[in-house]
């Protein structure tokens, strides 16, 4: 059974026919929602397929091209958070928006109007504490909380103004599991009690263990709206991966262009564990292999482990224990190239230079680099007016091509190694296709390449491997869409 | 081939650049004095005598004053092109100064060649022990190095203004200054009338290494890639970004101590309060309009160094405060800034990544 989309059933939350337009990109097309009252509403989707930007619609963020919005049955434009509020809509953002130095009450005050009481709005915590089990002391600063506390903190700001239909962006990504179980029993809670809650997530057990509908948004559009008894992993998967699941396999081992897996080992990890900035385990105990001439693609939800895994075979980042063996000078091309890759005021060449300038002594040869780096852009059709001028003058495309270049190409003393992650993220179509083809040949050339993308067809297109990472686990699946897309949201 | 760092700037706006800056020099001038009720005519020729109007004025007046100004402005190019707001230049030059007149005072029975060396080196210790206090607090506790040097500006300040009443006092104990050091222990005049020391060499050749260390070797490129972008130099360059800053912050105090004990050894043979009129603070402003090239220091270092002594010469003969100097100052920073925000909108999307170097 479907839900019922008759316009006079009772609603906590209604989104009918939004469309949200970015630039070139249709964000939403006709998106739906129906929240009923008194359930929580889980809201799946791939990355990118929508989810946040529909919230952030709701919730005023952002002003939907077309559509309406109801909230307790009455239309309403929400034209900013602050009618949101008025409405009785609450949003916890993914990143927190809390003031480090200041204590809980004082956060929570900020919210509001006229004159400030804080003795009052201590109180307030405290009653919200105790209804809500939360467990929060006002005079705490918010910058010595756990992560987990400082969601609680957002969840009672939204409390505190009354809010009744609760929107949380995908809550449990930076908690611990036991923490994740507490705040999802509380959602349940809360929405017995006769308000609503919207769960943004990936995460399939998550949505079918807590949820009692679910809402599945694909590139855009509402593909799912159903009972969760009513759905299995199986449906929810298809619905939020689609169905072109034949055509890419077939696609991808077409005329076997793909590399061939040499047999020696370039990666190898045994038990490794690594853990992120502040010391919170993401990869455990992974064990695994990569040789030579393989691609080894990293599926993987935003959160689960594969930042910190890629950094590592990178040689960014040390293991917090067992044993990761990699060569020397691994290439490295990270997400963000504005932030990690390139100095972007200075010239082509400079940026060329940059790769091992840590190790360089005594002067630098730029005629040597100049020349260099006009080889590169030459072989890797770099378009630029002269390897002078500053980086940032170049088009997204033709700066990846100069990293991926410079990243490649400078070790040839040692055996290849290249790490990419979401190498094609902001590039036009023919930009992708050319760095594909760069990534294909350098395997074939015997570099042993691991590659992670957000878009699952990415990889699936490159890869030799799949590596899921999931919940702090790496494993190995075969090419196979339908279980690497299960696997990466934990329902296989 | 040209070091890549200085390939983007044209000729043209090179050209455009220095019209500009003295354009900007006469217009606010005349403005000034023409508001403050002054002669328009002889303040502008006491300004030209002053500075540029005789071979006197120009190696006694404006190139003595250019020498601290050089070494400071070095001192802070160096800093902010790796990231360092180093705002400490004042006093890191008062500690060097205080150190050089320490060694040349206590040195003074050894070879005079032996003291004048022992005692600029005491003075870049010495300015860079003082940076070396805000150096640790920023790379141990993250203090920003903006709000910590300027704050020991004014403890190195009242340091300097303890020391020539208590320590180094001279010996009659009427005057709050130092001793004053002995002819032999003077850093020779290169020109035959006048004031003009041999620090002007030093200072230029400080400058030209410092151009050249930046341009040309693999530390000066991990200075500037450490300051462009430090997460890309850690990244992608395996820089370490701490160690690299922290150095040249190091570098940066004992060339801002240099200065200070040029100054002692060359201008006013002994330690006194007011030993510097500002020059630690004027560097930031020959630092900027250079945009932190330590080879176009030397020239906004002259071009500074004349207006101070011109604005000496406004004040003795058309009696026009030498504070308008400070404003006229001003007014070039901003025209420059203003030139290089024009430029980089005309040739460049929008940049938020670098207004530091305008």
């Amino acid at each position: 059974m479907t839900l019922p989309h008759s316009h006079d059933a009772p609603v906590a939350l209604a989104l009918r026919g939004i469309d949200k337009r970015y630039g070139n990109v249709q964000a939403l097309s006709a998106a739906t929602l129906e929240v009923r009252p008194g359930t929580v509403h889980a809201l799946l989707g791939e990355n990118g397929a929508g989810k946040s930007t529909l919230m952030r619609i709701a919730y005023g963020l952002e002003r939907a091209d077309a559509g309406a919005q109801f909230v307790w049955n009455d239309r309403v434009r929400v034209t900013s958070a602050a009618v949101a509020i008025a409405h009785g809509i609450g949003m916890v953002h993914q990143h927190f928006t809390l003031v480090p130095t200041m204590t809980v009450a004082e956060n929570i005050a900020l919210g509001g109007h006229g004159r400030l009481d804080l003795a009052a709005v201590a109180r307030r915590v405290d009653e919200l504490s105790t209804s809500t089990g939360f467990a929060l002391n006002p005079n705490a600063r918010v910058e010595t909380l756990s992560v987990g506390a400082q969601q609680r903190v957002e969840i009672a700001k939204a409390l505190v103004q009354a809010a009744r239909i609760l929107i949380l962006d995908e809550p449990t990504a930076v908690l611990a599991p036991a923490e994740s179980a507490e705040l999802l029993r509380w959602v349940r809670a809360y929405a017995d009690a006769g308000n609503a809650a919207v769960l943004i997530t990936h995460k399939l057990r998550e949505a079918r263990s807590v949820a009692d509908d679910v809402t599945v948004l694909r590139r855009g559009r509402t593909v799912l709206a159903a009972r969760r008894d009513d759905v299995t992993p199986d449906t929810l998967t298809s619905a939020m991966i689609g169905e072109e699941l034949n055509g890419t396999r077939a696609k991808s081992s077409a005329g076997d262009s793909r590399p061939r897996a040499a047999s020696e080992a370039v990666f190898r990890a045994d038990r490794l564990t690594l853990s992120d900035a502040d010391g919170i385990v993401r990869v455990r105990d992974a064990t695994f292999e990569i040789n030579a001439g393989e691609i080894v693609g990293i599926a993987a939800v935003e959160g689960s482990g594969q930042r910190e895994l890629l950094r590592a075979l990178a040689g960014r980042l040390a293991p917090a224990s067992g044993v990761l063996a990699h060569p020397s000078a691994v290439g490295f091309v990270p997400e963000d190239r504005h932030h990690d890759a390139v100095l972007l005021n200075r010239s082509l060449s400079e940026n060329v230079a940059l790769r091992g300038a840590g190790a360089r002594r005594g002067m630098m040869d730029w005629d040597a680099v100049g020349a260099q780096t006009e080889r590169l852009m030459l072989e890797y059709d770099v378009r630029a007016e002269s390897a002078h001028v500053p980086i940032r003058t170049l088009s997204g495309g033709n700066q990846q091509k100069l990293v991926l270049a410079r990243e490649l190409e400078l070790d040839s003393n040692s055996e290849r190694a290249l790490v990419v992650e979401n190498p094609t993220r902001g590039l036009d179509v023919r930009a992708t296709a050319e760095v594909h083809a760069r990534l294909r040949s350098a395997a074939l050339d015997g570099a042993a390449i691991v590659l992670y993308s957000s878009d699952i067809d990415e990889v699936l297109l490159l890869a030799t491997r799949v590596f899921v990472v999931f919940e702090r686990a790496v494993r190995e699946l075969p090419l196979d869409r339908e279980r690497i897309g299960q696997a990466m949201v934990g329902a296989a | 081939m040209q070091a890549p760092a200085l390939r983007r700037d044209s000729v043209a706006w090179e050209l455009a650049r220095a019209i500009l800056v003295l354009l900007a020099i006469v217009g606010t001038t005349v403005l000034l004095l023409f508001v403050g009720g002054y002669s328009v005519s002889s303040g502008l020729a006491a300004l030209w005598r002053g500075s540029l109007g005789s071979w006197y004025a120009f190696t006694s007046a404006t190139l003595v004053r250019a020498i601290p100004l050089m070494l400071t402005g070095v001192a802070v190019a160096i800093a902010f092109r790796a990231g360092v707001l180093n705002i400490g230049a004042e006093g890191q030059l008062l500690a060097g100064a205080a150190a050089g007149a320490a060694v040349a005072l206590t040195l003074g029975g050894l070879p005079a060649a032996i003291v004048v060396v022992l005692a600029l080196a005491a003075s870049a210790v010495g300015g860079a022990g003082w940076a070396s206090l805000a150096a640790f607090l920023r790379s141990r506790f993250a203090v920003l190095e903006v709000i910590s040097t300027i704050m020991l500006n004014f403890v190195a300040l009242y340091a300097v203004s303890y020391l020539v009443r208590g320590p180094l006092q001279e010996p009659t104990h009427v005057y709050p200054q130092s001793s004053t050091i002995g002819d032999a222990i003077h850093l020779p005049r290169i020109v035959s009338a006048g004031r003009l020391h041999s620090g002007l060499l030093l200072a230029l050749g400080v400058s030209f290494v410092a151009g050249w260390v930046l341009r040309r070797t693999a530390a000066g490129f991990r200075l500037i890639a450490a300051g462009e972008s430090p997460s890309a130099a850690t990244s992608a360059g395996g820089i370490d970004v701490m160690a690299t800053t922290t150095r040249t912050f190091l570098v940066s105090g004992a060339l801002a101590g240099l200065a200070g004990g040029v100054e002692v050894l060359g201008v006013t043979f002994a330690l006194y309060e007011n030993i510097s009129p500002g020059y630690g603070y004027t560097a930031i402003a020959v630092a900027l309009l250079a945009r932190l090239d330590p080879w176009r220091v030397a020239v906004t270092a002259l071009l500074f160094g004349g207006l101070e002594a011109g604005a000496g010469a406004m004040q003795r003969d058309a009696g026009v405060p030498s504070t308008l100097v400070t404003v006229i100052e001003a007014a070039l920073i901003l025209a420059v800034v203003a030139a290089g925000a024009l430029r980089r909108r005309s040739s460049f999307p929008a940049s938020d990544t670098s207004p530091i170097t305008a």
